[in-house]
């Protein structure tokens, strides 16, 4: 789960990491207000996004009054940002962020993350704060510092003065340094993060160590411990239909194709989208229903998977494991009668009872199409999707 | 015997008590998994599917001798469930589990450590449908049925796909000697270095599957390992062609968030490493058949 700026600054405040002063607005007149009460001659307004590359977006500005600033929140409250992490439709600008301006004199990048290969929380840092990791690594691989901490005793203090030294920050400060090290590495164990990024960390001109942008993930596993980190969750920041699915207990992905998918199972599911694209069709969705693939939630599936307008036909795929074939057929056939669709179906079951699964899609009197293998399922829906095939809803006005 | 398991291995359920665990405790048992204890605590005395309750791995393990271990607790739970597992002296162990936190199983790794290599507990999972042998013994929620005995070693991270290759496998008249789930989580017990190099040391299996997805570095780390110490053909095959950069598909673990976490840059780095690449999930079998 991801929080925004403002948030992530609150959490690693309390961890002991410096701050600018700052203020959350809803409003240009707050976001002015914001801006008095901290006092100061130069504050930025930050659109709250669930996304990177706001600047270049547009999505920070730096003002210097309150016109300034009424200005720039009325530019950004309402409007979607669109940077290159949100992809084409943006996400919407709901919050602002007034923080006070700093004398900055150097920029440094910093990252926690939960490193796959070592299996252990990893820093990663760089004198080349401000530009993105991606681009630090293409770049400037030479300026990353690493260190792998372990999960038994956690970050212990030579590391971070390691660091610190590394990134050639000046020795009156190595104390502040750790200190924001120390910080992060607490927030991200004690509250189960899977990524804590300040980028850039900056060193003040009256030497200060300060956060000027900050972002935290968290592990969608370890909410159930961290009820306020749940409530941090911002819905208007998802897409409507993955929260939507999220809340039922689905896992769904949109994408940009046609086909929409139905599967049991993330590595079949996965596999069946591949399928498709290599068939020659676009697929709409991700969709795992789960190992049990009882006829409630093949509904519950139907109905989201409609619920995008761009989908044209619809593949169902279930490999029915301890659940009989027989008996998603059944969830199949009574969520189409229950609710009937005007556009190809296409269903491909395999193991236990499949010919007995075969025999009610047949004898159900719907015109589902049917499949035996992942690849004839794919080849049909991207046929079926092409050509005008009869619709359910036609054939129930025939009936 | 097989990698992990066979007919005489004795298996205990944690979580027995459970309803998920009832029901494959029952299908395990009528396969020929020997499951000679359940483990819940609070609950011993108690009589599940005709196998003894105990309040503790280390009970159980006295009584019984019990070897391997098949974890069904919840997620808030199962990390200590596996800690208390290693503890007790089992030596093979497999979390079903989806839902743990990372950091739990960070810890549950660094934990299993304080053994000595020939004492440490091997862990498969979390997140995993299990491992089987067919005809002999499974520890899992696959449907052992759809499995042939012969010389296929599986290893992958899902459960359904797993399947999907069985399944070709059996129509296409072949046999599989044991399937590993390894699980979709991003912190998991063996990796699928781990598994390959127990199917290359292994007699029963002539030719391995391995069936990877997105996201993490163990593909081509395998694929490393693959290139020098392997003398047995693998086939694979990756899913997620067509998932975007940065989102996460269904398992914990399948983000593409580094360079060479794609399906396309893992296909080409084992490729590159000799081994032969399904390109389609529906030609995994025939692919296999080919080769033998």
């Amino acid at each position: 789960m991801d929080i925004h700026e403002y948030q992530a600054k609150e959490i690693l405040r309390d961890f002991g990491v410096k701050v600018p002063n700052g203020g959350l607005a809803y409003s240009p007149e707050q976001a002015a207000y914001r801006a008095r009460e901290m006092g100061g001659d130069k504050w930025i307004v930050k659109a709250q996004v669930h996304a990177g590359g706001r600047g270049k977006a547009g999505g920070v500005k730096v003002c210097s009054n309150d016109n300034e600033i009424i200005e720039a929140a009325s530019s950004m409250l309402g409007r979607k940002l669109v940077t290159h992490q949100t992809g084409a439709e943006g996400k919407g600008i709901y919050r602002l962020y007034v923080e006070a301006g700093v004398p900055i004199d150097r920029e440094i990048y910093l990252g926690f993350v939960l490193d796959r290969t070592t299996q252990r929380i990893m820093i990663v840092a760089s004198s080349e704060g401000g530009t993105e990791i991606e681009e630090i690594s293409a770049n400037k691989p030479d300026s990353i510092v690493r260190a792998s901490i372990d999960p038994a005793v956690g970050l212990v203090e030579f590391q971070a003065r390691e660091i610190a030294f590394k990134l050639g920050i000046e020795p009156t400060l190595t104390q502040h340094m750790v200190r924001t090290l120390m910080g992060c590495f607490n927030a991200f164990r004690d509250l189960d993060a899977t990524m804590v990024e300040i980028n850039p960390l900056v060193i003040t001109t009256d030497k200060q160590v300060m956060a000027l942008d900050a972002k935290m993930t968290f592990d969608d596993n370890a909410l159930f411990r961290h009820p306020k980190i749940s409530e941090l969750r911002d819905k208007s920041q998802e897409d409507p239909r993955e929260s939507n699915a999220a809340d039922r207990g689905l896992s769904y992905v949109g994408l940009d194709g046609n086909i929409g998918c139905i599967v049991n199972g993330a590595g079949l599911a996965m596999a069946t989208m591949d399928t498709i694209k290599l068939s020659g069709g676009e697929p709409a969705n991700f969709l795992d229903i789960g190992g049990g693939a009882t006829p409630e939630r093949v509904a519950k599936a139907f109905r989201l998977v409609r619920s995008d307008q761009k989908v044209e036909a619809i593949l169902v795929n279930i490999f029915a494991g301890i659940n009989r074939c027989d008996w998603v057929a059944e969830g199949v056939v009574q969520a189409l009668k229950d609710d009937p669709i005007d556009i190809p179906v296409i269903v491909r079951l395999s193991g236990t009872n499949v010919e007995e699964g075969q025999r009610i899609l047949a004898g159900s009197g719907l015109p589902i199409i049917r499949a035996a293998t992942l690849k004839e399922a794919a080849d049909r829906a991207v046929s079926a999707w092409k050509a005008d095939q009869p619709t359910i809803t036609k054939l129930k006005a025939i009936s | 015997m097989s990698i992990f398991i066979d007919e005489k291995t004795k298996v205990i359920v944690q979580g027995i008590t459970g309803r998920m665990a009832r029901f494959h405790t029952k299908e395990m048992i009528e396969y020929g998994t020997n499951v000679v204890a359940g483990v819940t605590p609070g609950k011993s005395g108690e009589i599940v599917e005709g196998v003894p309750v105990f309040d503790t791995v280390k009970d159980a393990v006295d009584a019984t001798g019990a070897e391997a271990s098949l974890v069904f607790v919840p997620p808030p739970f199962a990390a200590d469930s596996i800690m208390e597992a290693a503890d007790a002296g089992i030596k093979y162990c497999v979390s079903i589990t989806d839902g743990i936190p990372a950091q739990d199983m960070m810890r549950v790794k660094r934990y299993m450590k304080r053994y000595r290599q020939e004492n440490r507990m091997v862990l498969t999972g979390p997140n995993c449908a299990g491992t089987i042998s067919p005809g002999k013994s499974f520890l899992g929620i696959m449907p052992p049925h759809i499995y042939k005995k012969g010389p296929v070693g599986i290893v992958g991270r899902s459960g359904t796909l797993g399947y999907e290759a069985a399944s070709q496998l059996a129509s296409l008249d072949i046999g599989v000697s044991t399937s590993v789930g390894i699980g979709g989580d991003p912190i998991n017990g063996s990796s699928f270095r781990d598994i390959l190099e127990l199917f290359e040391n292994d007699p029963e299996t002539s030719i391995i599957a391995l069936i990877g997805e997105i996201g993490g570095p163990q593909e081509a780390e395998a694929a490393e390992y693959i290139r020098d110490h392997m003398t047995k053909p693998v086939v694979a095959y990756v899913a997620g062609l067509t998932a975007p950069k940065g989102r996460t598909m269904g398992h914990a673990g399948a983000i593409i968030s580094a360079f060479g976490e794609s399906a396309s840059e893992k296909v080409e780095i084992l490729s590159a490493a000799g081994v032969t690449v399904a390109e389609h999930p529906s030609v995994i079998g025939e692919t296999i058949a080919n080769l033998m």
